[in-house]
């Protein structure tokens, strides 16, 4: 069982009072909180070992490198992928732009690339560009309107009508915390050579993906949604194909040798690392993994089961409450309504209550479109969140909505 | 400042509790004139991501005043539009210009509505106020 009372020591945010309330954090969809030794990473790169990388005959230079280098290793042991397969980009954002951009050159006018109605922005606004560039058409997988998931045999129709060129979607939604069924449409696909990209944003911290059994070609997370830093997200890409592409970024520590009439670039994942990397960001994100490592996986998933069954059971009881989507198979992340309360509403009278959840449309307006609403409150739970939370976070709800009624 | 806004200055400041406090703002909220469907245009709208905000500022230029009309779709945002309209209403520019709107707001503790991260429009519609109060005035 987890023992989660040691758990949150090490989150030093946690024990914070906001509005003379403890702090209740139910928005890590949107970041999670930091353990201390992720904190502490970064103090000490810049206190230590701060040079950089790829560069330094010297001491420093080394120190640094190696760590650096040994992050990418903790990160590809973490998803079971080999290091040289994983490229550090600024977020998840960053590397599905460097797919979209890198696989515009395989697409022929025509050519179909197919989403999900779950997606992030981020996951639908490159390929759009992409299709206005090279005259590919951009699908969409619907949502079904009883279920609020997507359903496999309309996904599969979907895939042998439009024998897609790419197929990009999410692990889990951002919005309504959906796992979706991506083990079954990644195999569907090699039907067509497909080429299979993951939105792991959600996904990474709760689901601990392994590439060799999901089998996708692509996989994208950001570390400041799996305990880490902000400002750095990874690729993961099955190499051949991951090399295969061609430069995103151009510039320093990405070349092999430049003159002024060509330049001849390095290999995946060097050729997409241009210019000098975050390398704190990457260190403290090894030790984010390192800390993740600690904590057994099968006692989170037990745990944040709970949790989510908990506060869904909890909500449910609460009469003009609508809850949103997949309500069994999901990362710990409800979207709810009440009666015809504006969100905004009921999100700032519970942060009066020092409770953090987000509201809006959550970057997924096409989603709101196909519910037919404007926008939920979120409330998106990690492991680090209790019982006791969600017991107060009910009684906190029901003040606040009695102010509405 | 006039009286009316005064009044409702105390109402809030004096609010016992948070509840109170915001239930006070709902209220005042309800007080404000719904603005017609028709006006309710994308082109009124006050950008903004986390609520709607339509807003339509007039200069009466023989009574010297600015006429403000403004509306949103949640009862917080429409609360604090009411508090700024008993703030800015029947001044004429010069006046509005000497107001100080933040330290109004932070002496009801309502500061955190002007922040950044909001992105309710409040700030958005002081800052408009206040252009077209410094336009009127030259």
């Amino acid at each position: 069982m987890l023992d989660i009372d040691k758990v949150r020591k090490k989150f030093p945010i946690l024990k914070q009072v906001v509005n003379k309330q403890p702090l209740i954090y139910f928005d890590s969809g949107a970041t999670s909180q930091k353990p201390q030794c992720v904190i502490d990473s970064i103090n000490y790169f810049y206190s230590n070992s701060n040079s950089n990388v790829h560069r330094g005959i010297h001491t420093l230079g080394d120190r640094a490198t190696v760590s650096y280098e040994e992050a990418r290793n903790k990160v590809a042991k973490f998803i079971n992928a080999q290091a040289k397969e994983i490229v550090w980009t600024k977020g998840a954002t960053e590397s599905l732009n460097l797919l979209a951009n890198g696989l515009s050159n395989f697409l022929h006018p025509g050519d179909v690339i197919l989403i999900s109605a779950l997606e992030h922005h981020a996951n639908i606004v490159p390929w759009q560009q992409v299709c206005a560039n090279t005259g590919a058409i951009l699908k969409i997988i619907p949502l079904d309107e009883t279920t609020e998931k997507i359903k496999l045999e309309t996904t599969y129709q979907l895939i042998d009508l439009y024998k897609p060129k790419i197929l990009s979607i999410s692990h889990a939604s951002n919005t309504l915390g959906n796992i979706q069924p991506i083990t079954d449409i990644i195999q569907y696909s090699k039907k067509y050579q497909t080429i299979t990209i993951i939105d792991g944003a959600q996904a990474f911290m709760h689901l601990r993906p392994d590439m060799l059994k999901l089998n996708c070609d692509f996989y994208v997370f950001s570390a400041h949604k799996s305990l880490g830093p902000t400002g750095l997200g990874g690729l993961y890409g099955k190499y051949e194909l991951l090399n295969s592409l061609p430069v995103y970024q151009t510039g320093g520590e990405m070349i092999k040798s430049v003159s002024f009439d060509t330049s001849t670039f390095t290999d995946a994942p060097g050729k997409f690392e241009a210019g000098t990397p975050n390398i704190s960001g990457v260190i403290s994100f090894g030790c984010a993994i390192d800390f993740m490592n600690k904590i057994d996986f099968l006692d989170q998933k037990t745990h944040e089961k709970s949790l989510f069954i908990y506060l869904k059971s909890q909500l449910e009881k609460i009469s003009g409450i609508i809850l949103y989507g997949d309500l069994e198979l999901n990362i710990g992340t409800i979207s709810f309504n009440y009666k015809n309360e504006h969100p905004f509403d009921i999100a700032t009278l519970l942060d009066q209550c020092g409770i953090a959840v987000r509201v809006g449309n959550h970057c997924t307006q096409p989603l709101m479109r196909c519910l037919n609403i404007e926008g939920t409150v979120r409330i998106s739970l990690a492991f680090y969140n209790t019982k006791n939370e969600i017991q107060q976070f009910i009684i906190h709800l029901k003040q606040c909505l009695s102010l509405l009624d | 400042m006039n009286d009316s806004y005064i009044n409702v200055k105390n109402q809030i400041t004096q609010a016992g509790s948070w509840q109170e406090k915001y239930r006070e703002i709902m209220t005042l909220g309800k007080e404000l004139p719904v603005l017609p469907q028709e006006l309710k245009v994308d082109s009124a709208i006050v950008d903004g991501c986390e609520s709607n905000v339509w807003l339509y500022i007039n200069f009466n230029n023989e009574e010297r005043k600015l006429l403000i009309a403004a509306d949103s779709d949640t009862r917080i945002v429409k609360g604090l539009l009411s508090i700024i309209l008993y703030l800015y209403s029947d001044l004429t520019p010069n006046q509005i210009l000497l107001i100080d709107a933040n330290k109004e707001f932070e002496e009801m503790a309502l500061l955190k509505h002007l922040s950044p991260s909001r992105g309710n429009g409040i700030k958005a519609i002081l800052n408009e106020i206040n252009r077209k109060a410094y336009l009127m005035n030259k």
